[in-house]
């Protein structure tokens, strides 16, 4: 009881502090360019976390993200944009758009559902190449779909998203995901990656796991999407492209596969540094090819590995490092001596 | 009563009979080996009894219930929780997952809690997580493994990888466990133990057993009964005295000279 009652305490404060970010953004103290990008920093967190989700907890290899953060985005910026369709008009302004990322988040996991019931049962590099054609898929036909503005995008969105939404979001997803890992549930998944013949003749059906994991990381993917398409106020099959599937997966390796914590860091990292480099931009995918080369040579469990930063970690590293020092210290006297 | 038996058990493999017409049937309690000359079919029929591989022919029944037959067939984790537990030829542990985590995926199949319950941590959640981390420690004890809990799997010497393995099978909860080779790379010391630990859990969880193994010191010693498979069929079978006498047993092991010399 008190294991939780401290969980509700620390979503509480983190959420205040969200709140004070964003009164200090209204009140004009952090300029217009840097909320924009503290905001898009908090999408790209849901984005991380929840293809972590897929590919470092259950150990499935997807490269399909950007097209479920596009069902959401598109469908979402379909209910906001036309006031009576699929919800009554009596829900409008931001209302609308709580509703209408929800049902986006939805739409996103039907999708998921719908290609991860056929596809789970593919192992490895077969799922990349399925969930790869899929993004495709979903970019050619918003690209082909004239209600939607075809290639030319969907123009003329409200901006709902600021950065308490998009940081409440990203709050909401961290936690949830977090508590699925750290239940039975969330162990069947992990017992998928470990080693699925044995999770099986363990008891764990492992098609339905996968199956589950994909659709809550596909939710969230989608809720995302809603998010920055009322940050940036349209939708366009550009911004859901193959590189952005790459973009996530980068963040989630970099951050270590498994590691909650890590993809965090990783998004917020790889965001600041897309917007550093933007006088780069045309490098950008040189720059990533790069990045992924070297983690995989220096460090390829990522920058965490599978565990959690947390203070106890850091805690046991303090430690080790006065350790280290202090034999460092003693090794410099005996020699002295 | 019968907990298991199969009828005519065949699985080929393009033209490769790996196993043909196996038939094998065990009583409530009994502990059985199952022996034969490598490439014989033992894992592959141990593999067709938990569903890892669909028999092409003949059928299997469990408690009267059916496995596998012609007309449906049984994913593993199903027969799993029908009761059918086993260990692996090459160990396969959940290797970066602690020794307690190893257990409790094994109590998974209990749980009755929800997705809704473990994305909010209800106090249901709570609840049964507490009594799954009991339950699997209490095991863990059994097995003296309850003082490196936290240890990655990895981590454990060979020796108590395999007992983190049966343990591991043990928290399913089986009527019947199948043990591929559990004394394979044993000294003749830790395989004394084994076969203790074997004698102990198959009383106090009342089990029975099936276990592949090469060791003939832990076969004749433990089990009571023994079947021979030799490219596939089923050679001979009988007590352990009459296993050591059987002229065709000596010709699959030591070749048809020896048998008649």
């Amino acid at each position: 009881m008190n294991k939780r009652f401290s969980a509700i305490l620390q979503f509480m404060l983190f959420l205040a502090m969200g709140y004070a970010v964003q009164m200090a953004m209204d009140a004009g103290m952090i300029n217009r360019y840097y909320s924009h990008v503290m905001t898009v920093m908090a999408i790209f967190v849901v984005g991380a976390v929840s293809l972590n989700l897929i590919n470092g907890i259950c150990g499935q290899f997807s490269l399909g993200h950007a097209g479920f953060m596009a069902v959401g985005a598109y469908t979402s910026a379909i209910i906001t944009k036309n006031p009576d369709l699929i919800l009554p008009a009596m829900f409008t302004g931001n209302v609308r758009f709580v509703l209408a990322t929800l049902l986006g988040g939805m739409m996103a996991a039907f999708v998921g559902f719908l290609v991860g019931l056929p596809s789970l049962r593919l192992r490895g590099d077969y799922l990349a190449i399925v969930t790869l054609g899929f993004g495709e898929i979903i970019r050619i036909l918003l690209l082909n779909w004239d209600f939607v503005g075809g290639a030319s995008g969907y123009f003329g969105l409200v901006r709902h998203t600021n950065f308490f939404a998009a940081f409440l979001l990203s709050l909401i997803t961290i936690t949830i995901i977090r508590n699925f890992i750290d239940s039975s549930h969330g162990r069947a998944c992990i017992s998928i990656r470990e080693d699925e013949i044995a999770a099986e003749t363990m008891g764990v059906p492992t098609t339905r796991y996968k199956v589950i994991a994909f659709v809550i990381a596909s939710f969230f993917a989608g809720t995302a999407g809603s998010m920055m398409a009322h940050l940036t106020q349209m939708v366009t099959p550009a911004s859901f492209t193959f590189i952005l599937s790459i973009e996530l997966l980068l963040m989630v390796v970099l951050g270590g596969l498994g590691s909650i914590t890590g993809s965090i860091g990783a998004a917020i990292f790889l965001t600041y540094a897309a917007e550093a480099l933007r006088a780069f931009r045309a490098y950008r995918m040189i720059l990533y090819s790069l990045l992924l080369i070297f983690i995989m040579l220096f460090r390829p469990k990522g920058l965490l590995g599978t565990q959690e930063l947390s203070y106890g970690l850091l805690k046991e590293s303090f430690k080790l490092r006065a350790r280290w020092q202090r034999k460092k210290k003693d090794g410099i006297t005996a020699s002295a001596e | 009563m019968a907990v298991l038996e199969t009828t005519d058990l065949t699985i080929r493999f393009g033209g490769l009979t790996a196993v043909s017409k196996f038939n094998i049937s065990l009583e409530e309690g009994e502990l059985v080996g199952l022996i034969g000359p490598n490439g014989a079919g033992k894992t592959t029929a141990f593999n067709m009894l938990t569903g890892v591989y669909q028999p092409s022919e003949g059928a299997i029944t469990f408690c009267d219930a059916a496995l596998c037959s012609a007309v449906k067939a049984l994913q593993p984790f199903q027969i799993t929780r029908r009761g059918i537990a086993r260990t692996f030829q090459n160990i396969r542990l959940f290797k970066e997952l602690s020794v307690l985590d190893n257990v409790k995926i094994a109590y998974h199949q209990n749980v009755k809690y929800g997705l809704l319950s473990a994305f909010l941590h209800t106090a249901r959640y709570q609840a049964e997580e507490v009594e799954i981390e009991e339950k699997a420690l209490e095991l863990l004890k059994i097995f003296a493994l309850d003082t490196k809990k936290a240890e990655k799997a990895k981590n454990l010497p060979y020796g108590e990888q395999r007992r983190l393995e049966v343990a591991r099978a043990l928290a399913t909860n089986p009527k019947l466990l199948l043990l591929d080779e559990p004394a394979a790379g044993m000294n003749p010391q830790e395989t004394q133990q084994l076969m203790d630990l074997i004698n102990f859990i198959r009383k106090q969880f009342s089990l029975t057993i099936l276990l592949i193994e090469h060791d003939m010191a832990l076969v004749m010693g433990v089990c009571e009964r023994i079947y021979v498979l030799d490219y596939g069929k089923v050679i001979a079978h009988g007590t352990p005295a009459e296993i050591r006498r059987n002229p065709k047993v000596i010709e699959a092991y030591l070749g048809e000279e020896s048998a008649s010399a």
